[in-house]
């Protein structure tokens, strides 16, 4: 599970050796996140969001507890029990405002973690179970969070769900009675609303078992690094504990206080004012959109607005939405270049930040009403991105001249220091 | 020493005793848990009291020319509309080659009864509640309906022309109690 050179567990307490021996539990979090595992010593700040990620759903799943003990998933009285929380439960205002957010801070992380992979090649050999592992995550995540967003039964949570539940009816001969099941109705009601509740409660501690094989799957060839140079030898690591729960550490610092910000300055900003009206099934808001998170493949399911071949509009904006998520289980394998690093591949990185301004730019699309010119944009947006992975990245890797590289992580760090005599001497 | 002469004893064209216990203790595991999972997945279809299949009776003798009405069924929107004699002839002008789902006008209404459009006001994309029912909403370019999340646009018989929806706006089962008193469902 490590590197030889892993400093083995010893413990120094008679009473920790008695608990060890019988259950090596102690020994497990040593060698997980302590002094015995080895991590590549030049990790830069954007490997901290993995553990943001973790603190994030550790938020979610305390604030999520504390509010199910006041909250009512009837549809009779779920709006009202929102209220009673905001403004009867002591600090409930601030319990469910830091749940709101924190749905919010955790899509922030877990979307840079992801660019982050995109841009170092961490989804590529011998981490490929790692990246498939972090998808079916991020897909937990998105059930998880469109099932919250229905729990207050205001007019976005209902439309919400009567909308995503008809991607379902989509689907050819079986689609409408799928989606009669996943309701538990004709719309969205009580039967809906329960079962979300449910499932709502479920899965954030699934997502903690997969993050568990997700770690698991990491540990065994260990971190990639900004040289995406697999380690060598001994003196191209330093142990986790201290220079990486340091580093995670202070990294936490500044996600705590953006976090903190965003719920006592401004908790409503990235919701939706409309969610503060009761669901009501006859009027559909006048302008719906989801949680910002979902935005770029809600521009992607909009871009279809014509029928195309046998499949009519509806199915492909599905189909195309789904796609689009589902492609990244087959990037290790579209991405056929051996360097990871985007810092050794001149045109590799250009065509990332395209595709990070694409998603930007679909993003944008999905908040706009669908009329001209977000319709045109959309399906521009949705073409680029499907052309990323499906056409670009494999013929990018093919013919792309990586920038030599160097001969270890070690070599890479004291270059770029005898580059900066500054910083030799800072 | 007796259990390996048990084992060996059985042997009939290689099968042995234990292959056979094997295979059948599977199954009946196999056969068990598809018995508990078949009422774990049904319990999620609609409820008896969801499927009580309710009626209601409308009054539409209020309904003047060119005017709609918004109600529900079975919880969910119905758009009644006395349709005006122009926008009858707009729908029957159009070819139904021209038509996503093609249907003519006379299938969406009741004999005799043409002027009366009635339609579920659940947009066959993605379930919204088009706008055009009521006084001053946005009817869409063809002077039906038009549904605001995702563009779809309606016309007077209430039939997809341009959007992403793939059907008409579905027409309920419903029957004319007398001139003015429709019960739908």
């Amino acid at each position: 599970m490590s590197f030889p050179w892993a400093k083995n567990y010893e413990p120094q307490h008679p009473l920790m050796k008695y608990f060890d021996e019988k259950l090596p539990l102690p020994r497990l979090v040593y060698n997980a996140i302590g002094a015995g595992y080895p991590v590549p010593r030049n990790l830069n700040y954007f490997w901290n969001f993995g553990v943001l990620a973790g603190a994030a759903l550790v938020i979610q799943i305390i604030t999520g507890i504390v509010l199910a003990m006041h909250y009512a998933a009837n549809a009779g009285v779920a709006f009202n029990s929102v209220e009673h929380i905001m403004r009867d439960v002591n600090a409930g205002w601030f319990i469910r405002y830091a749940h709101m957010n924190g749905a919010s801070m955790f899509f922030i992380v877990v979307y840079l973690h992801i660019f982050r992979g995109l841009y170092y090649g961490s989804y590529k050999a011998p981490r490929e179970m790692v990246w498939l592992l972090g998808v079916v995550i991020f897909l937990l995540m998105m059930a998880t969070a469109f099932m919250g967003y229905v729990l207050p039964w205001g007019q976005m949570s209902f439309w919400g769900a009567q909308v995503i539940t008809g991607f379902f009816s989509a689907i050819p001969i079986v689609g409408e009675p799928v989606r009669e099941w996943l309701l538990g109705g004709f719309v969205p009601d009580n039967a809906t609303l329960n079962r979300f509740f449910s499932l709502h409660y479920l899965l954030p501690f699934v997502i903690a078992g997969v993050i568990i094989l997700h770690i698991w799957a990491l540990h065994i060839p260990g971190s990639n690094n900004p040289t995406g140079i697999e380690v060598k030898d001994e003196q191209d690591t330093v142990p986790f504990h201290p220079y990486y729960t340091a580093k995670d550490g202070f990294g936490l610092g500044v996600f705590l206080l953006v976090f903190v910000a965003l719920t006592f300055f401004s908790p409503n900003t990235l919701g939706h004012a409309d969610n503060y009206i009761p669901a009501n099934a006859l009027s559909t808001p006048a302008h719906i959109v989801p949680e910002w998170y979902f935005l770029p493949f809600y521009a992607i399911l909009k871009a279809f607005t014509f029928n195309f071949l046998w499949i009519d509009a509806k199915l492909w904006g599905v189909i195309a939405m789904f796609a689009s998520i589902a492609l990244l289980f087959f990037l290790p394998w579209l991405d056929s270049s051996p360097v990871k690093s985007s810092s050794y591949r001149p045109l590799y990185r250009i065509f990332f930040w395209i595709l990070v301004a694409d998603v930007f730019l679909l993003g944008w699309c999905g908040m706009q009403p669908a009329e001209q010119p977000w319709v045109i944009l959309s399906q521009l947006g949705a073409i680029y991105y499907f052309a990323h992975f499906l056409v670009i990245l494999p013929i990018v890797s093919r013919i792309e001249r990586p920038l030599p590289l160097p001969n270890s992580i070690t070599e890479a760090v004291l270059a770029k220091h005898a580059d900066k005599p500054s910083d030799a001497t800072a | 020493m007796a259990s390996e002469t048990d084992t060996t004893a059985g042997i009939e064209d290689g099968v042995r005793r234990r292959d056979f216990i094997n295979i059948a203790a599977v199954s009946f595991a196999g056969v068990g848990a598809a018995a508990v999972v078949l009422p774990l997945v049904n319990q999620m279809n609609p409820s008896a009291d969801v499927l009580a299949l309710s009626t209601t009776e409308i009054d539409i003798s209020a309904i003047q020319p060119g005017q709609a009405i918004k109600t529900s069924w079975r919880k969910q929107p119905v758009f009644i509309r006395n349709l005006v004699a122009k926008e009858i002839a707009e729908a029957k002008a159009v070819p139904l080659g021209d038509l996503r789902d093609p249907e003519t006008i006379d299938q969406r209404t009741k004999p005799g009864k043409e002027n009366w459009l009635i339609t579920l006001g659940v947009c066959t994309h993605l379930g919204c509640v088009p706008l055009g029912a009521a006084e001053g909403e946005n009817k869409g370019d063809f002077g039906g309906y038009f549904c605001p999340c995702h563009g779809s646009h309606y016309d007077t018989a209430a039939r997809i022309r341009k959007g992403p929806a793939p059907k008409n706006l579905v027409v309920p089962p419903y029957e004319f109690n007398s001139d003015t008193v429709v019960t739908i469902g």
